[in-house]
């Protein structure tokens, strides 16, 4: 362990001064304290005994080896991660970059003319809207519910982790095969004017008849729009569950007992706690759950295949549930790549901004 | 108001069923606190000494036995109603809270008729604020104070909506030394300005005695000793309280009485009047050794540690217990520290004697 430790620091110490220059190699004053430094170092080499000379050595030899234990994961980095995101930038700078055509050998010009007509098309206005409808639906419901399950699922200790267990099954499962299963349950069969088609209801519709309301038409050629947002938002919430419980329960449990403790002899109404203790300590990881909620809110796209295929749209209304995600997918295999990579460049810039502005709220709300 | 703990027993339930040992933390424990006074628990760690301070905070049951405040039986109330000041051993200080606010969290909470305007509040917590000396950091938060700032706002905390009692769990363990000494002195005042009956617990021997109006020495869930600190220093019921008090430790031997004599191996160290011959464990006080060449105990000197006024002689016996026997003389002494042996006459009120078996005093005359 010792040895493991010393070969480390020594191994930044080295790398600093060989890094400077290639850095700030203007800075004429980093050049000559690198010099000097190199200088002492060869002082070093010559002075001390073979045993350090050795040692020295071997730095050398683990920064190599150390390199070439990163290598896969650089390669594959540069290759799949780096330079697709540069080449995303480029591509939506190439004014009606088209695939084929560049694969022709067709040149083309620098401009902001993908990012204009994206922000002009409808269908990509249609899903911006839908897209940040969701966001901000879903993100709320799910965050004050995980909260509220997280809370019970803490105070109960018999089939605590039975109940875990079941709140987390959301997570391991497919979110294009769970929505089918959504999509069959709030299906309905045949359509309220055709009423002798209509014999067999989806399990929710079948449910709300019980308490005497009348089939609706949730997601069903002809359905409203807002039938089909509600569809979307509960699948999102019960999908988004699980993790988010998962993080509030290790937060809440990770709480020191002490300041309920404390808070019991100051005979704190449950209420208060709940308020003034509990949320306060959790809101490092809420605003975590905000802000990875928000996240991967702008990047939905499969909860919305899984309910109503790839159409984006209850039948005959393709396309009018689409969001960002969706919108770039489908314009891809049209040969759009030009516009694909300004829409995608404009969700980046979307999600950016949306989390500095959580990460500025949160850090004013935290009291970490 | 005086604290009466009547046969307080608890028993904690095994934690691994199949074993079925139950673990007995406090057992039987029978005191009364009188009212006003400062009352350290003292004990080594799983003596049950915080499990009694949680008994009568309500935090925790007792299995057995009542707790009355004055007259009225608390045994069945709750935290809420006991009307106790509790300061946590981590102080348990809400950390996203302002000081003002810590102080204020638990006036905020009163109902009814003792529900208080903003500005009484207010009031009240400058006075606890003033009491403990922490009025110039009412904005700050915990983690920008030392500890034992934090220790202060904990307690005025507690103290803020004026409690029956107050308890303090272990309130100088998490200080440095120079801080504890500070503190101690600074708990002292402030329950001697409040005269609120208070109850801490300790496992820092010279802490409970430098403070307290009572000492409750406990071991292993039953009470050893009960008494003023100097009483229980003086006069020690067993050889468990005699060992647990003091710095420098005592020094322990293996001895026998013969004919009203206290023998040391083959030395007679002591006349014990009253006496029945037996083995016993001799337990003698760091400062009941006086140098005398002609004393009857001698023992193979080792060196010799100046502390100023008094010097700490280090030295071996076959029979002491201990590796090491310490004994503090004046340092207007002459000690020849090329001799290989120190001589020493015994002070016989600072040798105790107790049953080799039951580890009971024996008193002599």
């Amino acid at each position: 362990m010792m040895d493991e430790k010393t070969t480390n620091g020594e191994l930044t110490e080295e790398n600093t001064p060989m890094e400077i220059p290639e850095k700030e190699s203007t800075d004429t004053t980093v050049k000559e304290n690198t010099l000097k430094a190199a200088e002492t170092l060869k002082d070093a080499k010559t002075d001390e005994t073979a045993c350090v000379a050795k040692k020295k050595f071997n730095w050398h030899f683990d920064s190599w080896k150390g390199w070439i234990y990163l290598s896969p994961a650089i390669v594959l980095l540069l290759i799949f991660t780096i330079w697709p995101i540069i080449n995303t930038v480029r591509i939506s700078l190439l004014e009606g970059y088209n695939g084929m055509d560049a694969i022709g050998g067709m040149e083309f010009e620098f401009g902001i003319d993908n990012f204009s007509t994206v922000l002009q098309a409808d269908i990509f206005l249609t899903c911006l809207k839908n897209t940040m409808l969701l966001c901000v639906l879903t993100v709320p419901i799910s965050t004050i519910l995980a909260l509220l399950i997280a809370v019970c699922l803490n105070a109960i200790k018999p089939l605590q982790r039975f109940l875990q267990t079941v709140f987390f099954l959301p997570y391991v499962t497919n979110s294009i095969a769970i929505g089918m299963v959504f999509a069959a349950m709030f299906n309905i069969v045949g359509r309220p004017d055709q009423e002798h088609l209509v014999e067999t209801w989806g399990l929710i519709n079948s449910a709300l008849s019980i308490f005497g309301v009348d089939p609706i038409n949730w997601i069903n050629a002809g359905s409203e729009y807002s039938a089909n947002i509600a569809v979307i938002v509960i699948y999102t919430v019960w999908n988004a569950l699980p993790f988010k419980i998962l993080i509030l329960l290790g937060a809440l449990q990770s709480i020191n007992k002490q300041y309920y403790e404390a808070a019991q002899i100051d005979s704190t109404p449950r209420w208060r706690v709940f308020t003034r203790i509990t949320v306060p300590l959790l809101s490092p990881m809420l605003a975590y759950v905000i802000i990875t909620g928000f996240i991967g809110g702008f990047k939905e796209y499969s909860n919305i295949v899984g309910i109503f295929g790839d159409t984006m749209g209850p039948v005959g209304d393709a396309g009018r549930l689409n969001t960002m995600v969706g919108y770039i997918y489908e314009i891809i295999p049209d040969g759009y790549y030009g516009e694909a990579s300004a829409a995608a460049l404009i969700l980046f810039a979307i999600i950016f901004v949306v989390t500095m502005i959580n990460l500025y709220v949160s850090k004013k709300k935290t009291h970490y | 108001m005086k604290v009466v703990l009547q046969n307080l027993t608890k028993i904690f339930p095994s934690r691994n069923k199949k074993s079925g040992e139950e673990v007995v933390a406090v057992n039987d424990f029978t005191f009364e606190i009188p009212d006003g006074k400062l009352v350290g628990l003292l004990g080594p760690s799983g003596c049950g000494k915080s499990t009694t301070l949680y008994m009568i905070s309500g935090l925790q049951k007792p299995t057995a036995g009542k707790i009355f405040f004055g007259d009225e039986d608390v045994t069945d109330l709750s935290p809420v109603n006991r009307g106790i000041g509790l300061v946590f051993q981590n102080y348990a200080l809400y950390p996203h809270m302002t000081v003002k606010q810590n102080i204020l969290f638990p006036l905020q909470n009163l109902k009814g008729e003792d529900k208080m305007t903003k500005e009484q509040m207010l009031e009240r917590a400058h006075q606890a604020a003033q009491l403990v000396q922490i009025d110039e950091l009412m904005d700050r938060k915990p983690s920008e104070l030392s500890g034992g700032q934090q220790q202060r706002v904990a307690i005025a905390r507690a103290l803020v909506k004026m409690p029956r009692v107050l308890l303090l769990d272990e309130p100088l363990s998490n200080l440095d030394a120079r801080l504890r000494l500070q503190t101690r002195e600074e708990i002292r005042r402030i329950q001697k300005e409040t005269g609120i009956t208070t109850v801490f617990v300790t496992h820092d021997q010279e802490e409970a005695m430098s403070i307290s109006d009572l000492i409750v020495v406990m071991k292993l869930g039953v009470v050893q000793q009960v008494g003023k600190p100097q009483d229980i220093y003086d006069n020690p019921t067993n050889l468990f309280v005699a060992k647990f008090l003091g710095t420098p430790p005592i020094n322990v031997f293996k001895g026998k009485v013969s004919a009203e004599k206290l023998y040391i191996g083959e030395q007679a160290v002591l006349d014990v009047k009253g006496v029945e011959d037996c083995d016993v464990t001799v337990a003698i006080r760091p400062e009941g050794f006086m140098l005398d060449e002609n004393g009857p105990f001698s023992c193979k000197l080792s060196n010799v540690e100046v502390m100023g006024r008094d010097v700490s002689v280090v030295s071996t016996h076959e029979e002491s217990l201990n590796p090491i026997i310490r004994s503090i003389i004046n340092a207007d002494n002459k000690i020849d520290l090329t001799a290989q042996e120190i001589r020493y006459s015994l002070k016989p009120h600072k040798v105790f004697l107790f049953d080799a078996k039951t580890e009971n005093r024996i008193y002599f005359e």
